[in-house]
């Protein structure tokens, strides 16, 4: 599903290397699980594959299904099914959130070929998606973020993933900042959307999340490389000692 | 003070060969009471102090530029209302299209017919409020128009009509030069809405005289025609009585070079005065000026002016915004925003924000900002899939949506902002 091979990746502005040389193919169907000491590249890797500007990538590619999408728009990489859940969701004034998901849903299937969704049939789609993920008619009616807990933020990330469907799901930190309750509903959101013709890249500091999203392969990064590879029981052993241990093993 | 001879030759220039029109004795007294006060200014010149961003020769050139009519291919604004509509072409009077000028609640006129008149209440309004506005910032185009203006509407609102007075400006001769002026004094308790839609004329200069008296209500909302080249120049002179409400709003898309200013006068305790302006330019030949000038006279009263700013290609706005509180005029409220939103690094807006206070007692803010579009915004909507086109266009909506929202009537403001949902969509 996702492939990336040797990618360095630069920063435009100056001169210094982040990505060195990552290399990762998530399957469909499969939970990949990114861990890694703060700083080590994470986001940045998040960031690169859906097109964000600021990153010059000088070595290296990725494809999604085959095609090249580092050479796509960012949203021609949406519309062919990558989604990212932003570690930080940005606030948009003055955007509806139902405006908002419902311009980049018809946006998405007019990309595809696909015809637009009525507003009546949109509207029972969301109801339906915010019910299971306890996210109120008021804050949908909210502007893009404004005023939503951090809490709040990570599950209308996953309300958007849930109504747009992506392929292949990016989610960068959605645990950080939830309840014991929001995790465990955020989960099951994530869980509900997993099947055979889909992928997943989870970025995460903790077990606790990877208890409820259990991995099939977990990598721990370092310093822009992956430098270990492993099953679900690399997260255990990051969790009870750190990264120390293996950050010599590899050194 | 003696006017400069550059402004001397341009005023006779542009005076040369005019004649005044005529009318009852009172018109005529007011007309020439107009063209002095035109001599004594003189027309506006780039060094004046609040022509120092906006050029106005060709305002005041003898020959209007002419512009090119624009087929919008659209439904006019406002026509789906229920409305009493009232049309000029070219700057005149078209009663074949207009609704016969009939509206319970109101007195409503053509402008020529209250001015052949001897004796008419519009006598003590027609070019009062203008002259008054000249101090302390001179506004000699409005009173060129006061001495010129034969067509436009006398209107006195005596009740609450159910309708709103639609007024739909024609743009049909390439060369039209038009002076249109309206006098409107609403009565005690007495409520109004105004519409205006439309691009008027090749060089349209409007005049407008709002005498609101005590507890009198006056919505005013005008969308500014889309045609390219047009020019236009136009003054709003309003004065508020005690509790009374003036709220004004404008929507401006396109035009080579429009000059709005608004002069408001608060002179009764407890009034509000709301004025506000949305504004799409794109283009280096696209000029967009608000000169707002609200003088506070009376105790509590609260006045807002929010102007918002979408600038492309090359496009420049201007906003010179100034809040006066007399001494005395205790417990003011005032408040006043300007801000434009640069698409390209090509654009720009000048703005002279300004406060002139002399009571203690009084709450005024004024801020202003230019900034370009939010990247972040931008980039998070891409990533859900939305073109970076309509990306924009949705973020350019939530920039412009806090000006509409000066609207008090939603659905108004529905219209303008589907309306430029539509040029968006059309566009992409
Ligand atoms: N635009 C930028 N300008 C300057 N430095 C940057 C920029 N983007 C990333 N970096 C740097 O690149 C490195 C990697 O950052 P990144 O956000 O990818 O780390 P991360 O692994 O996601 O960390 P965390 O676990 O704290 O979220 C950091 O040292 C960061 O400061
Ligand atoms: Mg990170």
């Amino acid at each position: 599903m996702l492939e990336i091979k040797n990618l360095h990746v630069k920063l435009e502005e100056e001169d210094k290397q982040i990505l060195k040389g990552v290399d990762l193919s998530v399957e469909a169907g499969k939970v990949h699980a990114i861990m890694g000491p703060n700083g080590s590249g994470k986001s940045t890797l998040s960031y690169v594959l859906s097109g964000r500007d600021g990153y010059a990538v000088t070595q290296g590619g990725a494809t999604l299904e085959g095609e090249d999408i580092l050479a796509m728009e960012p949203e021609e990489r949406a519309a062919a099914g990558l989604f990212l859940a932003f570690q930080y969701p940005v606030e948009i004034p003055g955007v509806g959130n139902m405006t908002f998901l419902r311009t980049a849903l018809n946006a998405q299937r007019k990309a595809r070929g696909q015809e637009e969704m009525s507003a009546a049939d949109f509207l029972k789609l969301i109801r339906e998606k915010a019910k299971t993920l306890q996210i109120d008619a008021e804050m949908l009616k909210r502007p893009v973020n404004v005023g939503f807990s951090g809490g709040e933020k990570k599950r209308n990330e996953i309300l958007q993933m849930a109504v747009l469907e992506p392929r292949m799901c990016i989610l960068d930190e959605t645990d950080s900042g939830l309840d014991v309750d929001a995790m465990k509903l955020v989960s099951d959101g994530v869980n509900a959307l997993r099947d055979a013709c889909r992928g997943f890249l989870v970025i995460t500091h903790y077990q606790r999340l990877l208890d409820h999203i259990q991995p099939d392969v977990v990598h721990i990064m370092a310093d822009g490389r992956i430098i270990k590879t492993g099953g679900p029981d690399l997260a255990l052993e990051v969790e009870k000692n750190g990264y120390a241990d293996i950050l010599t093993e590899v050194a | 003070m003696a006017v400069p001879q550059v402004k001397q030759d341009a005023t006779e220039a542009r005076l040369a060969g005019i004649a005044l029109p005529e009318g009852a004795g009172w018109a005529v007294t007011a007309r020439q009471a107009a063209l002095a006060r035109v001599r004594e200014m003189g027309l506006p010149h780039g060094r004046d102090e609040y022509w120092k961003f906006t050029r106005p020769d060709t305002l005041i050139a003898p020959q209007a530029p002419s512009a090119a009519l624009f087929d919008a291919g659209e439904a006019p604004l406002f026509g789906a209302r229920d409305r009493l509509h009232v049309v000029f072409r070219d700057g005149v009077f078209d009663a074949a299209a207009s609704d016969p000028l009939e509206l319970a609640g109101i007195e409503i006129e053509r402008l020529s017919d209250a001015m052949a008149r001897d004796i008419h209440w519009a006598r003590d309004l027609y070019g009062t409020l203008e002259a008054r506005g000249q101090t302390p910032v001179a506004r000699p185009l409005a009173a060129l128009n006061t001495a010129l203006a034969t067509d436009g509407l006398v209107i006195r609102v005596t009740g609450k009509p159910a309708r709103p007075v639609s007024l739909s400006y024609l743009h049909d001769s390439e060369t039209s030069d038009v002076h249109l002026h309206h006098v409107i004094r609403v009565e005690p308790g007495a409520e109004l809405t105004l519409l205006e839609n439309g691009p008027a004329a090749a060089r349209f200069n409007k005049v407008m005289e709002v005498d609101i008296a005590d507890t009198g209500v006056l919505h005013h909302v005008r969308a500014q025609g889309r045609d390219h080249e047009r020019r236009a120049v136009t003054g709003s002179f309003a004065r508020l009585g005690a509790g009374s409400v003036f709220k004004s709003f404008t929507l401006t898309v396109n035009g080579v070079l429009t000059r709005n200013e608004c002069v408001i006068e608060l002179t009764g305790d407890d009034a509000v005065a709301h004025v506000a302006g949305a504004c799409l330019g794109d283009g280096a030949d696209f000029h967009h000026d608000d000169t707002v000038f609200v003088t506070h006279d009376a105790v509590n009263c609260e006045s807002r002016q929010v102007f918002k700013k979408v600038l492309r290609n090359g496009a420049t706005g201007v906003f010179q915004g100034k809040i006066l509180v007399k001494s005395g005029a205790q417990k003011t409220d005032g408040y006043q925003i300007s801000q434009s939103l640069l698409l390209d690094g090509d654009s720009q807006f000048l703005a002279k924000p300004e406060l002139e206070i002399y009571a203690d007692d009084v709450a005024c803010s004024h801020g202003s900002t230019s900034g370009a579009i939010d990247e972040t915004a931008l980039f998070y909507l891409r990533a859900r899939g939305v073109p970076e086109r309509q990306a924009t266009d949705l973020l350019v909506l939530a920039f412009l949506a806090e000006a509409l929202e000066e609207i008090d009537d939603d659905s108004i403001a529905e219209e303008l902002t589907d309306r430029l949902k539509a040029w968006f969509d059309r566009r992409a």
